[in-house]
């Protein structure tokens, strides 16, 4: 008595992306917690020191937030019109932020009144960063200078009047004092030294520079502006050594993971890319809802945080381990291993009797309807909501039986509107997978020839038999022009294709009978 | 014409085993079943066959138990002769003529001497009709004896033994034909016949198609083609007779049969489960599901502890009466047509072609045993008349035989093909074939041809299906494309057309450099390295329909079959045509081991079979008529030791064997005379040793000698079938069991076993330090190796001291001793350690 064979579930190669080391660590973090700022959030930046607050500068308001609160922990209000670029300094005391109306403020992150206003820029100051060794303040801003201030006595050291546009971003390295980089509308990036009077490496961007970043080596600069992403190498004198063009509008962003191993990017696309630094290959992508103004990364990329034009601000928290494993043990302790090795681990002896015991086999519960011939619970079963959403492939492989079996009509047959519908809303909703159209049209055939006498009894199987319809109209055409576009594409490859010689080796037209006539046998 | 002296066409194993009811013996030990012409004893708890009871010269049509001697039996044959058997030694004690062909015989303990036998009726030649004839078998010590008392008993019967039964140990016969009972009673010398209306309307067929009896009630229990069971009752009366019906079965039952004690009837059908109804309540039921295919025949053992089915697919299962398979007899599947050809698997030089439905069998050539079915479609297959399922259509073996290809397709009216092309593994632990890709819809129409590349080196194996869209795909083993996949998988490597002709064959080259693919007219012959079209070749009119390239010396040739009754050969070297013949060629094949090719030629009713060199303008062997029909199937088995024939005709049977399967489905092949002789030899050998006389120390010896050689030969048999090797705690279970009585005096057994036990449990130490040793220096290595043979010359002299201890034995005796001394107990040393 050979045992029932259950029904074999066919496995579809797994479409879209694959399952990558990256996408798994990407794809740990918790849902984002969304805060409605005042405006559109224009710049975010992480607090050095612990507990690493950052700040978002949107609207006129630069918001400071805790690492786990979702109310700011603090903020500054005192600007006249919009601020900028609201950055820490490195010991995480001082806050410095441009605004539209030109003045640079200086705030002390505890204190609630600026300490110390920089007057001199002439229009908006989108730019501003504290030099390395704290005492300095650089600004870059819409009057096309950038300048360096004293922090001490809140005097303009130098001007730089190199750019031809506005200045919209820049950098100071975090190792050298005198050296900052700056990006603008001109298509430029420069690197200026503090110590003469003029920069000293130029870039050509291509495109209105959005944002620069270093890397932590500051080896390398990456730039982006327009559509494109560049590296350049600093060390070969602004040598580029990539260009990325993986969104379709405008970058706005550029952070770096925690390691210096993957690089990120935004984009008003609403997309978030992250690139693996070694290769410049795309390895993982997120979605927002609407288009991204800035990113920022929390040290060890404990949380990931976005400012959108629609205001809001999300925050991605990584998953804690513990935390999930917590919830595991709470739910359920398991029995112990020992239980399960009970006795399964005894060797017998040699003269040992072995009784050996039937093992059970499992079946699926549609598996035991199917073995018992009952089809209408069988599909049933294979209809339920569960399975019908995440395993169609399930369902499939039962209906496929069930048409092997010749009793598909008789499993069809006899249903309800609740039954009905469910078995129309599987096929509207996996009719046109091409893996399943094989299979569906016969069952629909059959659902149709069947229920076709209790057409307009029931307003919710019209519906859907109307939907049905529509959908197959609607891939009809598709295929059609799917046809269309394969002609076009068969035209144009043969006639790019060089016309080559038939191997025929003139033999081909006699017959192959070359050396005069062939022997012929006669066996018989 | 040359001549053939000695070479023969002769049936080769694979006869049938399901064509009339097995019979099993009063102590359950045997089973008896007519095959061919043969009746074949097989132990029920082995399922291996015991004797063949040869005698008879047609097709034999029925076994039955002697009534008065359960330990002889009858069988009835179409060469008109009923053979009384001693089944236990296989001797044929007697032999009675009849004179009509016998097509099914009935006896029972209540007629002594008496046979009933169903034979056609000699006066009406039209519709052949049957009659019931009792013969009273003369009492003459002869071995031959010729029955003239023929007394007719019934007459229009059915053939079919299941229609004809004894009722209350033969009180009564009941037989059944078309819609009609007939009971006939000795006693009264009187038979009732009881009519069933014949009843179409929903879509019930009356028609009755077998009987049986309760063995002490008046019930008679006949079964239907609808799937009914009407249990009679009171028939003893015209008129006042009853019926039940019992009602599961959804198509024909066809068998029936009662216990020993009437407790329960078993019924089986195509639905290939059996049911166990009790007798008195038939509502409550037993069933035996899924015993592989339709149920033909069922019998019970005499003291009701075995029942056994016949099924469809020529098996036999025995099963114990707590309802569980004890054990199956399976022989040759031969289906209505064996839409694979018949293949050679490379590794256990079995015959693979299908079998079951959806599976591959593997069939012992050598041994004449199936050694397994492999699943290939892994459904549960629905047993129910009309229903399209998936069917094993093409199957081929790489040439290391690590990997088959299976294609199975499911072609159901209205809606389109379905297909699969599945590609096995073998796995060495599980010595089977495991999935390793699956590959559906690889073509979108049939496929035609499927072949591997036949190389010696395994790493780029390459599989080329040719399909009726007009395609032919290369097939290749790629490294999975993740990190995280099991292993490699099958992905499609080239896929090439030629003018959008339909291909229907192809064929690579011994050396797996060249790839001949037929399209219709024109052979297209391409480079498997770069698929580059290299050159085309034709011979119109007539699509090619069979190509093959040569071997060895040849293989500068191609040859191919066209459907205008040509056979052509072409040379590749200067690509034109070599010679062509003119015959109608249904099978080319190529011999793996030699230059030779087969073809077998279909003229005017029968086949005749060429063997030839392409080189050489004469055949080696021409025979007319190797059989009536077409042979479309056939295949070239390597043999496992070449023969030595030095007759010229017979020499391209040397390496390989030809088998061949006939429209019938007989399988065939072809001897010599010189291989006859030698089988004849080894069986006389055997008989020779058999009426050796089984004393226990025989037994002892004789299996250590069998073990040995199985020891000798098992790398071949190991990988051939799976047979576990003899427990040796059994054989010293016997020697301690063997009666003191018997045994040969103590000290003489004694010395002989300490020595034995001295010797082996140092060789296996040595063996262990050896293996220490090897790491460790050369120098060490040198010393083991001394020791052992010291140790080697240990048992010589202990040897001589127990010869002069006693020097009273015989020169047998001491032969014998000297025997025992060379065998292999090591099993003693393995009993010692445990």
């Amino acid at each position: 008595m050979a045992s029932f064979k259950p029904t074999k579930i066919q496995v579809y190669p797994k479409l879209g992306e694959k399952v990558t080391q990256d996408t798994l660590y990407w794809k740990n973090y918790k849902a984002p917690v969304q805060i409605k700022e005042f405006g559109a959030v224009t710049s975010i930046d992480f607090s050095p020191v612990t507990p690493h607050n950052f700040a978002v500068t949107a609207f006129t308001r630069i918001h400071i937030y805790g690492p786990f609160s979702q109310e700011p922990v603090k903020s500054f209000t005192r600007f006249k019109d919009t601020a900028y670029c609201g950055r820490f300094r490195s010991d995480g005391q001082l806050l410095v932020a441009g605004c539209e109306d030109s003045v640079v403020r200086l705030f002390d992150v505890s204190g609630k009144v600026a300490l110390r206003l920089f007057k001199g820029h002439t229009k908006a100051v989108h730019l501003t960063d504290f030099t390395s060794d704290r005492y300095q303040i650089l600004t870059g801003s819409d009057d096309y200078t950038c300048r360096l201030w004293d922090i001490p006595n809140a005097t303009e050291l130098t001007t730089y009047r190199e750019h031809t546009d506005y200045i919209r971003c820049g950098v100071t390295s975090k190792l050298n004092r005198d050296l900052f980089i700056t990006g603008s509308y001109d298509h430029t990036v420069k690197l200026f030294d503090a110590r003469v009077e003029k920069s000293v490496i130029t870039m050509d961007h291509g495109q209105p520079v959005e944002s620069v970043l270093l890397y932590p080596s500051e080896g390398l600069l990456v730039s982006a502006g327009g559509r494109h992403v560049k590296v350049w190498d600093l060390l070969k004198g602004g040598q580029p050594l990539v260009s990325l063009k993986n969104h379709h509008k405008t970058v706005t962003s550029l952070a770096l993971s925690s390691n210096g191993q993957r690089l990120l990017s935004a984009s008003l696309d609403r997309h978030v890319k992250v690139y693996s630094t070694t290769n410049y290959k795309v390895v993982h992508n997120f979605d927002y809802a609407a288009s991204i103004l800035s990113l920022a990364l929390a040290p060890d990329d404990e949380s990931i945080v976005v400012g959108m034009t629609n205001s809001i601000l999300s925050i991605k928290h990584r998953k804690n381990q513990e935390d999930s494993k917590e919830i595991a043990g709470q739910q359920r302790r398991r029995p112990s291993y020992r239980v399960f090795v009970k006795g399964k681990n005894y060797v017998p002896k040699q003269d040992d009797y072995l009784v050996s015991k039937p093992v059970k086999e499992h079946l699926a519960k549609y598996d035991k309807q199917l073995r018992r011939f009952n089809v209408s619970k069988a599909l049933d079963t294979a209809l339920e909501t569960w399975i019908r959403f995440r395993k169609p492939e399930i369902t499939m492989a039962v209906i496929k039986e069930l048409d092997r079996r010749g009793t598909l009509k008789n499993a069809l047959a006899g249903r309800d509107e609740r039954g009905l519908s469910q078995l129309l809303n599987f096929l509207i909703g996996n009719f046109v997978d091409a893996r399943f159209t094989p299979v569906l049209v016969t069952a629909a055939e059959m659902i149709l020839d069947i229920y076709q006498s209790i057409i307009g009894q029931s307003p919710l199987v019209d519906r859907q038999l109307l939907r049905l319809q529509d959908l197959v109209e609607k891939e009809l055409d598709y295929q059609k022009e799917l046809l269309e576009v394969l002609g076009m594409l068969d035209t144009m490859f043969a006639s790019s294709l060089p016309r080559k010689e038939v191997p025929c080796s003139g033999i081909g037209k006699s017959n192959g009978l070359t050396q005069g006539e062939p022997t012929t046998l006669d066996w018989v | 014409m040359v001549e053939h002296g000695d070479i023969r066409v002769v049936h080769c194993g694979g006869s049938k085993l399901n064509f009339r009811d097995p019979v099993i013996t009063h102590d359950s030990r045997f089973l008896l079943c007519a095959s061919g012409e043969a009746v074949k004893v097989f132990s029920t708890s082995t399922e291996e066959c015991i004797h063949e009871l040869r005698g008879h010269t047609g097709l034999v049509t029925g076994v039955l138990l002697r009534p008065s001697n359960h330990l002889q039996v009858y069988s009835s044959s179409l060469d008109g002769t009923v053979r009384l058997w001693d089944f236990t030694d296989g001797i044929l004690i007697k032999t009675c003529v009849i004179g009509y062909p016998i097509y099914s015989f009935y006896a029972s303990a209540k007629h002594e001497n008496v046979i009933f036998i169903v034979t056609s009726m000699p006066s009406e030649k039209r519709a052949e009709r049957f009659q019931l004839v009792a013969v009273h078998l003369p009492q003459s010590g002869d071995q031959l004896v010729e029955a003239r008392e023929l007394s007719a008993v019934l007459s229009g019967v059915n053939p079919n033994p299941a229609a004809i039964a004894f009722g209350r140990g033969g009180e009564f016969i009941a037989s059944v034909n078309d819609l009609q009972l007939e009971v006939y009673f000795f006693k009264k010398q009187k038979s009732y016949r009881f009519f069933l209306k014949e009843d179409n309307k929903k879509g019930g067929w009356n028609t009755f198609t077998c009987v049986a009896c309760h063995p002490k009630d008046d019930c008679i229990a006949t079964g239907h083609e609808d799937g009914k069971i009407r249990l009679w009752r009171n028939f003893n009366h015209k008129k006042e007779y009853t019926y039940s019906t019992l009602h599961w079965h959804h198509s024909a039952v066809s068998s029936l049969c009662f216990t020993p004690e009437g407790t329960n009837l078993l019924s089986g059908g195509v639905e290939s489960v059996l049911i166990q109804w009790r007798y008195k309540q038939e509502s409550e039921r037993d069933f035996l599901p899924r015993l592989g295919a339709a149920i033909t025949h069922i019998t019970v053992s005499p003291d009701g502890s075995l029942f056994c089915t016949s099924h469809s697919d020529n098996k036999i299962t025995i099963i114990q009466s707590c309802v569980k398979v004890s054990a199956v007899i399976q022989g040759l599947v031969k289906g209505d047509s064996i839409r694979t050809d018949l293949m050679m698997d490379p590794r256990s030089k079995a015959l693979v072609l299908n079998g079951k439905p959806g599976h591959l069998q593997f069939y012992s050539l050598q041994r004449d045993k199936l050694l397994y079915n492999l699943d290939i479609v892994q459904q549960e297959y629905i047993h129910e008349s009309g229903l399209q399922q998936f069917e094993v259509v093409k199957a081929a073996f790489d040439a290391s035989g690590l990997w088959l290809a299976t294609v199975e397709e499911r072609h159901q009216k209205a809606a389109e093909l379905e297909l699969n092309l599945k590609l096995w593994a073998f796995d060495e632990q599980t010595q089977s074939f495991v999935l390793n890709t699956t590959i559906s819809a690889p073509h979108d129409a049939q496929i035609t041809a499927m072949s591997f590349r036949q190389t010696a080196d395994s790493q780029t194996t390459l599989l080329v299906s040719t399909s009726k869209d007009g395609h032919f795909k290369a097939w290749q083993l790629a490294a999975p494309a993740h990190t995280e996949d099991e292993g490699p998988s099958w992905l499609c490597d080239f896929v090439g057309a030629y003018h959008g002709l339909v291909p229907e064959c192809c064929s690579f080259s011994a050396d797996g450099s060249l790839l001949a693919v037929a399209f219709q007219e024109v052979v297209t012959v391409w480079s498997p390295a770069t698929w580059e079209l290299l050159t085309t070749l034709s011979q119109p009119p007539g699509a090619v329909s069979d190509l093959c390239f040569g071997r060895l010396s040849c293989s500068k040739y191609l040859l191919g079959t066209t459907a205008s009754n040509l056979l052509c050969c072409w040379n590749l070297l200067t690509c034109s045509l070599e010679w062509s013949t003119s015959m109608d060629v249904r099978r080319l094949l190529v011999d793996p081991l030699s230059e030779n090719m087969a073809a077998f030629c279909y003229q005017s009713g029968s086949t005749d079979l060429f063997v030839f060199k392409p080189s050489e303008p004469r055949p080696l062997f021409s025979r007319k008529a190797v059989c009536s029909g077409k042979v479309t199937q056939a295949v070239f088995a390597p043999r496992e030791e070449m023969l030595e024939s030095c007759e010229e005709s017979s020499q391209w049977l040397n390496r390989s064997q030809l088998y061949f399967l006939t429209q019938q489905m007989d399988l065939m092949t072809f001897t010599t005379k010189a291989e006859e002789d030698r089988l004849l030899a080894s069986s006389k050998q055997l008989v020779i040793d058999d009426s050796v006389a089984m004393t226990p120390f025989y037994l002892l010896l004789g299996k250590h000698r069998q073990q040995q050689q199985e020891h000798r030969d098992s790398d071949s048999s190991l990988w051939a079938e799976r047979t576990a090797l003899p427990q040796t705690s059994a054989s010293i279970k016997e020697l301690l069991q063997t009666p003191a009585h018997v045994l040969p005096s103590t000290s003489y057994l004694c010395s002989m076993f300490v020595q034995s036990l001295l010797i082996s449990v140092s060789d296996a130490r040595e063996e262990k330090a050896h293996a220490e040793e090897e790491m460790e220096s050369e120098k060490e290595e040198e010393d083991s190796e001394e020791e052992m043979e010291s140790s080697r010359s240990k048992p010589e002299l202990v040897a001589a001291a127990t010869e002069s201890d006693a020097p009273a034995l015989t020169k047998a005796q001491a032969r014998e001793l000297r025997r025992v001394r060379k065998l292999d107990h090591s099993w003693l040393a393995g009993l010692l350690d445990s």
